[in-house]
């Protein structure tokens, strides 16, 4: 398929292999540090081992707006914890050494502005961050950090919205590179119980402009194996599954090393389901 | 100077200079794009510039006077002192010229929902007057620190029928309020208007709230001229988000010879976190949908802030202050939380007017301005709200 990410490119790979067995990918975002570094770490490992076939880590910003409660309380136990983008892209590093599992890094635009755009990306590029995702960088605003991602072969990943116009979302499929983010619902980050009713159109939609040239996976949300079925089955090519699995994080604070027991037991469902999706 | 001229107007991407810009979910950014298309059509529309006059003389009380203070010049020694009073409109703040402006818009447009944060509170009474005048139901965010601290400006609001939302995450404060806005935006896009009360946010925001608050200066300048048959040497006026000050600088950005004072809130002191003063002390950044100055630490995280007056409690600032500061068309400076006490006294026993306390800081710095210029020179505060709120706050730190 003619595909706009580079051969190369981990995350398209990621997508093409899968895609090829029929099989969607799934994308497993924890908060980077969150709760500390050492249960991140044993947190993600459970992760990538129980099937997540891409690891998206957040590095937490004070005024997140795209997020719901439960990221938003991920990201302050993560900044209570000392994280810094800094030491959140050395984690990422440490794991990419052991892990082929491609790594995205999900933040806002203004830890990414204070760090340098050209810095954050030689770092991230030499820790193997493979793509970036920055809710709130609209297209219009994003060349210059584009052009910097592409120098450092990071993917720079674009949102699209249930009320993006056909028009923005020619650019933004144009635009996007690895993959295009779906925001499946109205609405901020977090567990819904059911899949919202804008999600499956949106994702058919999408689809069908998208004509093959780049992966679409949908985020916001999902946290059941039936939702990752029925969005595949409606033609996305991946899932991201973030606040289920930072819940899950949350409830066992008390004693952390309980949690990659059912990040494993969660993520292995949810992988289970985008290998049937069923027709 | 002939480049001034098109001061005031962000390019179509909404920038003025690099200020500025639309760095929000993309969820807003159709909205945003239907806003400004609204925006743009209504404000060419005579019949909606007319009905908001309307608003504005019968409801609001516009046009507010000129007051030259007397006394208060006479004790600074110097030059005279006039008082442009948004003080006496209606809900007592200049709020209500953008909010009219804005519930009309979305009136307009056909919304029946309008959501708005608060930080002093003035612009959620401001958002709640005008939604009531105009059969609109008012959801306002405030963060519950500011509701502890401005609790009568919380009764207003419900008592004018509004639902206030406590937003107890970050600091509890205008930031906090703006972030949870957002979020419901986010939410409620299809039948939701946001009601942005200062001149921040992304574009059409700062460019919309700007227009509806320039009315001010284009007063100002036409009743100093014809009190003072000449222009003002200087303008002062409080910056929080900075809608007053863009408001009253407006009038006078053409007038080259006028120099443009934007008051930042000194706090206690300028060490981090003990005050909000972005342009004094803070860097470029990017916050709330705005490229704008910020206070953040070295890695980008948002810095608190402290002001004794809640609605200058916000740690960045409307981009087009950013942009006059880059090229050197304002200057702004701070004045601490005593300076602004110390002031409230002053307006209050030399002149009988007890100003909010986020202008109190503005009429501090034009007291101490004053002492610097001739006699014949004049200034020109814009008083953009009363002290009524503030009241409670006051007689705890002056108990006699």
């Amino acid at each position: 398929m003619q595909n706009n990410s580079r051969s190369d490119d981990p995350i398209g790979k990621k997508f093409r292999e899968l895609g090829n067995r029929a099989e969607g990918v799934i994308v497993a975002y924890l908060m980077g540090h969150d709760p500390d570094p050492k249960a991140f770490m044993a947190n993600s490992v459970s992760l990538i081992e129980g099937g997540a076939d891409i690891l998206e880590v957040g590095i937490p910003f004070s005024d997140p707006v795209a997020d719901g409660p439960v990221i938003q309380a991920a990201g302050t136990r993560a900044l209570s914890a000392g994280a810094t983008p800094r030491k959140i892209i050395d984690t990422v590093g440490e794991l990419s050494s052991q892990y082929t599992t491609p790594f995205v890094i999900l933040t806002y635009y203004n830890p990414i502005l204070a760090m340098g755009i050209e810095q954050f990306m030689k770092n991230a590029s030499d820790n193997g961050v493979n793509g970036v995702v920055v809710p709130d960088l609209p297209m219009e605003e994003g060349d210059r950090f584009r052009d910097t991602a592409l120098k450092h072969n990071i993917d720079s990943i674009l949102l699209a919205a249930p009320n993006t116009s056909e028009k923005r979302l020619a650019g933004i499929l144009e635009k996007s590179r690895g993959f295009v983010y779906l925001v499946s619902l109205y609405g901020v980050t977090g567990p819904r119980d059911t899949l919202s009713p804008q999600a499956l159109e949106t994702v058919k939609k999408v689809k069908s402009l998208a004509k093959g040239v780049i992966p679409i996976s949908a985020g916001f949300g999902i946290s059941q194996p039936q939702h990752v079925s029925s969005l595949l089955r409606a033609g996305a090519d991946g899932a991201i599954v973030g606040s289920a699995l930072v819940r899950t994080v949350a409830e066992h604070l008390d004693d952390p090393r309980e949690a990659p027991y059912y990040l494993k037991k969660t993520i292995t469902a949810l992988k289970q389901a985008s290998k049937q999706p069923g027709c | 100077m002939k480049s001034l001229t098109r001061l005031g107007s962000a390019d179509g991407a909404g920038k003025f200079g690099k200020y500025g810009g639309q760095y929000v979910p993309e969820t807003l950014m159709e909205p945003l794009k239907t806003l400004a298309d609204a925006y743009r059509h209504f404000s060419r529309d005579p019949s909606f510039k007319k009905e908001l006059a309307n608003w504005l003389e019968h409801y609001a009380g516009r046009p507010t006077p000129i007051y030259f203070a007397g006394r208060l010049t006479d004790n600074a020694g110097g030059a005279k002192i006039y008082l442009k009073r948004e003080d006496l409109l209606h809900g007592g703040a200049h709020k209500i010229n953008n909010t009219l402006g804005q519930a009309l818009l979305a009136k307009k447009m056909g919304k029946r929902r309008v959501i708005a944060e608060t930080g002093a509170g003035q612009h959620g009474v401001a958002t709640a007057m005008a939604c009531v005048a105009l059969g609109l139901a008012a959801e306002i965010y405030m963060g519950s620190e500011d509701m502890e601290r401005q609790r009568l400006n919380v009764y207003r609001m419900k008592m004018l029928g509004a639902r206030v939302h406590p937003v107890d995450s970050g600091s509890k404060t205008l930031k906090d309020a703006i972030n949870e806005a957002l979020r419901d935006w986010v939410t409620n896009v299809e039948d939701t208007y946001y009601l942005l009360g200062s001149v921040v946010g992304p574009h059409p925001y700062p460019t919309m709230v700007r227009d509806f608050q320039s009315v001010i200066g284009k007063e100002a300048r036409r009743q100093i001229l014809k009190q003072e048959g000449k222009l003002p040497r200087s303008v002062v006026a409080c910056v929080g988000g900075g809608s007053n000050s863009i408001g009253i600088f407006h009038g006078f950005l053409n007038d080259a010879d006028v120099n443009l004072y934007g008051v930042e809130a000194g706090g206690h002191d300028m060490s981090r976190g003990k005050h909000a003063a972005p342009l004094v002390a803070g860097r470029e950044g990017v916050l709330h949908g705005m490229m704008t100055y910020v206070l953040q630490n070295a890695e980008g995280q948002i810095e608190s802030t402290e002001s004794i007056s809640a609605g200058l409690d916000y740690p960045a600032v409307g981009p087009e202050h950013s942009y006059l500061m880059s090229i050197g068309r304002t200057k702004y400076v701070t004045q601490t939380d005593m300076d602004a006490l110390h002031a409230f006294n002053q307006l209050s026993q030399l002149e009988g007017i007890m100003p909010a306390l986020e202008p109190a800081h503005a009429i501090s710095y034009a007291t101490k301005l004053a002492k610097t210029l001739e006699k014949e020179d004049s200034i020109i505060v814009n008083l953009s709200g009363r002290g009524d709120k503030d009241v409670d706050r006051i007689a705890k730190q002056f108990p006699q």
